[in-house]
């Protein structure tokens, strides 16, 4: 018996690489950055190519997260590419046309998401619509607000807003001129992240849920408190972006998050979440979202047409998701071929 | 029987939903190391009778009694609280997480304190492991494995040693052997009866014969929402408990209106009648 489960144990060390979820993302990223660096060079390596990328990939990525965490737990969230632009509009009509503190400002801002994810949780837990529907629905309610009440206040689609220097170099800086501070706030969500989804208890509810919401619900779950939850996470998490993209631009525009639906849904799926939920990884959506980062910037880097871009990004995906499949085949079978 | 009360007991229990009555003076007894079986046709009343025992309805009338006190169940928490747990079919496991993880969903183990709490792997693990080896599953002997790695009768089985582990003084299976092939199957019977030693009361709901009979004290069977026959062990003999799954006189009527449709059939006025509305 004991020789059995030394063995038993040395093969799951080493199934254990191959087992996880995050090992295909990891290949997708070092060969994609590999293929930039010879394309782009030196400029690509340096300073100027990380930054470039990184300001990319810090802002999809803290969408990122909370959107990955809804995909384990089996929903989509697709009013995040709403949720930025009126948070931003929020919280430069609170500083900058009504001239409230910053900290208001932010605070209205953020709230905005908060109050988006919270109807969005309503309406999925209350109703029998799927996700998908319900944030697409709320998503261009959302955009409409937007619209309608920038132009009914302040009679243009774009304010302006100038933030005192503390507030500024908090959330919308460019440190060296060229690293914007938003990556340091995105090293801080995927900390937090990381401890709730794989290290506090209650990640387990998350992947029960998005595994089997009935089973969950029936072992004890509160299922719809942490729907609810999420959805608020990915609100809050899309509102950051927002405001922190006032703070980087000292304007707020209407439009101008869509972008940020794909992207993120991009990231995580590339990052080796399951799209049915019930699987997935922090480390798994942060290489994904360096990866698309990375393919994003490097085209302008190696001087391909920006087309060629959005080709491999495609592409990517699809080998994303069938190499995702393979590698969660591998990890299922390792425990059947046992014996 | 003893003297003790049944751990569970329903005494003229209805269930109606608005005007239609789905369950009609139930009346049932479960000790502690006893199985019963409940059969039943599909539409009979099963699900119903099941959700009922675990909270997820509560009788319209009648009384729901464990160890002779009586208990009213608002919601499933209640009745898992109460040590009434329910196996399903497929369900009760996630196959894309690690058994440790899986059979902890809800009750994690965490060491840490304050808001810095940590879900605690090893020990998640390690008892996942020793309560499903404790049911004679020792195949499985890796905490982290995936549960889709495992065969049907093996998830059975970890659901069954998760409900145990827990507290679980009434297991509820709902035909947990439906899906299985007959080794697997062995398995599963084999932790009923596991679980019946350890003094559990389980009710079992099958659809096959052998399988009822391999390890049921007690049979009950429902029909059309009321309990049609209710009998211990060597009351009645394998071909009336064969029949009475079979739907019994239903199928003896049933077997006479094919009979006699077939002969109607043939007769060209009689079809033109009835393929008018």
């Amino acid at each position: 018996m004991a020789a059995l489960s030394a063995t038993g144990r040395r093969r799951a060390t080493l199934g254990g690489l191959v087992r996880r979820p995050e090992t295909g993302s990891l290949l997708g990223f070092v060969v994609v950055y590999v293929f930039f660096a010879v394309l782009g060079g030196a400029v690509f390596l340096g300073a100027p190519g990380w930054s470039s990328w990184l300001n990319i990939a810090a802002e999809v990525g803290i969408i990122a997260l909370p959107v990955g965490l809804l995909m384990i737990a089996g929903e989509f969230d697709l009013s995040v590419g709403s949720v930025v632009p009126a948070a931003s509009m929020m919280t430069a009509m609170l500083g900058g046309h009504y001239e409230m503190p910053a900290l208001v400002a932010i605070l209205g801002g953020l709230a905005v998401g908060l109050v988006v994810g919270w109807v969005n949780g309503l309406l999925v837990t209350r109703t029998t619509i799927p996700s998908l529907i319900v944030t697409i629905g709320v998503m261009f309610a959302v955009m409409g607000l937007t619209l309608g009440f920038a132009v009914l206040i302040k009679g243009s689609t774009s304010v302006s807003y100038v933030p005192d220097p503390l507030t500024k170099s908090l959330l919308g800086r460019f440190i060296n001129g060229m690293f914007n501070v938003s990556i340091l706030w995105w090293a801080g969500f995927v900390a937090a992240f990381y401890y709730f989804l794989h290290v506090s208890p209650l990640g387990n509810w998350v992947f029960a849920l998005g595994g089997d919401a009935e089973s969950a619900r029936n072992a004890g779950v509160p299922t719809t408190k942490l729907s609810i939850g999420l959805f608020m996470m990915s609100g809050f998490a899309a509102a950051f972006v927002g405001v922190a993209q006032v703070m980087t631009y000292q304007t707020a525009q209407v439009a101008g998050g869509q972008s940020f639906i794909f992207n993120s849904i991009m990231c995580v799926v590339i990052g080796g979440v399951l799209l049915t939920g019930g699987a997935g990884s922090i480390v798994g959506i942060v290489l994904g979202t360096m990866t698309f980062a990375v393919v994003n910037q490097g085209i302008f880097f190696a001087a391909l047409d920006p087309n060629i871009g959005s080709i491999i990004i495609g592409v990517l995906l699809l080998i994303a998701v069938l190499s995702n499949d393979i590698f969660r085949a591998l990890a299922l079978s390792y425990a059947t071929r046992k014996k | 029987m003893s003297a003790q009360p049944a751990i569970i007991e329903l005494q003229n229990v209805d269930k109606s939903f608005g005007p239609i009555d789905v369950l009609m003076d139930i009346s049932l007894k479960v000790h502690a190391g006893e199985v019963l079986c409940l059969l039943g046709d599909n539409g009979a009343g099963k699900s119903t009778l099941i959700k009922t025992l675990c909270g997820v309805y509560t009788p319209t009338r009648g009384k729901m009694l464990m160890d002779g006190k009586e208990v009213h169940f608002a919601r499933p928490r209640d009745a898992q609280e109460a040590g009434i747990s329910t196996v399903h079919q497929f369900g009760g496991t996630f196959p894309l997480m690690s058994i440790g993880r899986s059979f902890f969903v809800g009750v994690e183990p965490t060491k840490g304190w304050g808001p810095f709490k940590r879900f605690d792997r090893k020990t998640a693990n390690a008892i996942a492991v020793q309560a499903v080896q404790d049911f004679g599953i020792t195949r499985i002997d890796d905490g982290d494995r995936l549960v889709g790695g495992l065969s049907g009768g093996e998830r059975q089985s970890l659901a069954i040693a998760r409900a145990v582990h827990f507290g679980a003084r009434v297991l509820i299976l709902d035909e947990p052997t439906a899906a299985l092939g007959v080794k697997q199957a062995s398995h599963v019977l084999r932790i009923v009866n596991e679980a019946k030693k350890r003094g559990l009361a389980v009710i079992f709901i099958t659809h096959q014969v052998m399988h009822a009979l391999a390890v049921g004290d007690h049979f009950a069977v429902l029909i059309r929402g009321r309990l049609a026959a209710n009998f211990m062990k060597g009351e009645k003999s394998r071909e009336e408990i064969t029949d009475l799954m079979a739907g019994g006189e239903d199928m003896a009527t049933l077997e006479a209106q094919i009979a006699g449709a077939d002969t109607e059939l043939h007769s060209p006025a009689h079809a033109r009648a009835a393929a008018k509305p």
